[in-house]
């Protein structure tokens, strides 16, 4: 009976699978595609790990429910972490998002780190820091 | 290998080949890049049952390598599409 359970996480977990590689093929452009896989692979693969740990407590070996518990936070903190970083760059890199998108809230953002990294060496900023670094030890 | 194994390795292996359809036809590199993330993550699912299958134990511990591994590729295309050094 509780077998069973863990047999339809995993089952769950591989139709998410499925589901965000379907996303990854049919979605119009890069930062669609990338939300629509990264949600549904990250929560596919956690809910594959955690029937292997349930069933691997069922058969009674207790280091490998640990170890899948443990592969499943990490793929938890991971996954959006790393997609995140590589939508980022996708967006610092110039692409443009698909025409048929709604808001833009990283524009200006975005705007600001490129005047930044075009212009590392302005004078007045080390002065800046150095102030602002006084005035907080003070305080 | 009963039913169950062989439909989950059917449904992977169907999920990794949309996933390399992507690798070979993304139009542009992050298409390409967040499909290689992607795929790095269904991997961890195969270890999964591969482990289920066997009953091994070490299939979990390649799971975790991966994982970690594939993250730290993963921030480092990130890097490079936005053109910034590795170091900083």
């Amino acid at each position: 009976m509780l077998e069973s359970v863990f047999y339809w996480f995993i089952a769950v977990g591989l139709a998410f699978d499925l589901f965000g590689c379907i996303g990854l093929i049919r979605l119009p452009d890069v930062y669609n595609r990338a939300q629509a896989a990264t949600k549904c692979v990250t929560l596919g693969t956690c809910l594959i790990l955690t029937g292997l740990a349930g069933l691997a407590v069922t058969r009674g070996n207790g280091a490998m429910c640990v170890k899948a518990l443990l592969c499943a936070a990490f793929i938890l903190l991971t996954s959006p972490t790393g997609a995140h970083a590589l939508v980022r760059g996708a967006y610092l890199s110039g692409l443009k998002l698909w025409e048929g998108s709604v808001e833009d809230a990283f524009a200006d953002r975005a705007e600001r780190i490129r005047n930044e990294s075009s212009q590392p060496a302005s004078p007045a900023s080390p002065e800046e820091g150095v102030t602002h670094r006084e005035e907080a030890e003070t305080a | 290998m009963t039913l169950f194994e062989q439909l989950a390795f059917g449904v992977l292996l169907l999920s990794s080949l949309l996933c390399l359809f992507r690798i070979s036809r993304g139009p542009t590199a992050p298409d390409r890049a967040v499909a290689i993330d992607i795929l790095g993550t269904l991997v961890v699912g195969f270890c999964c049952i591969m482990a289920l299958w066997t009953g091994r134990e070490f299939y979990v511990n390649i799971a975790i390598a991966w994982a970690l591994i594939s993250f730290v590729a993963t921030l480092a295309l990130a890097k490079y599409l936005e053109g910034r050094p590795y170091d900083a």
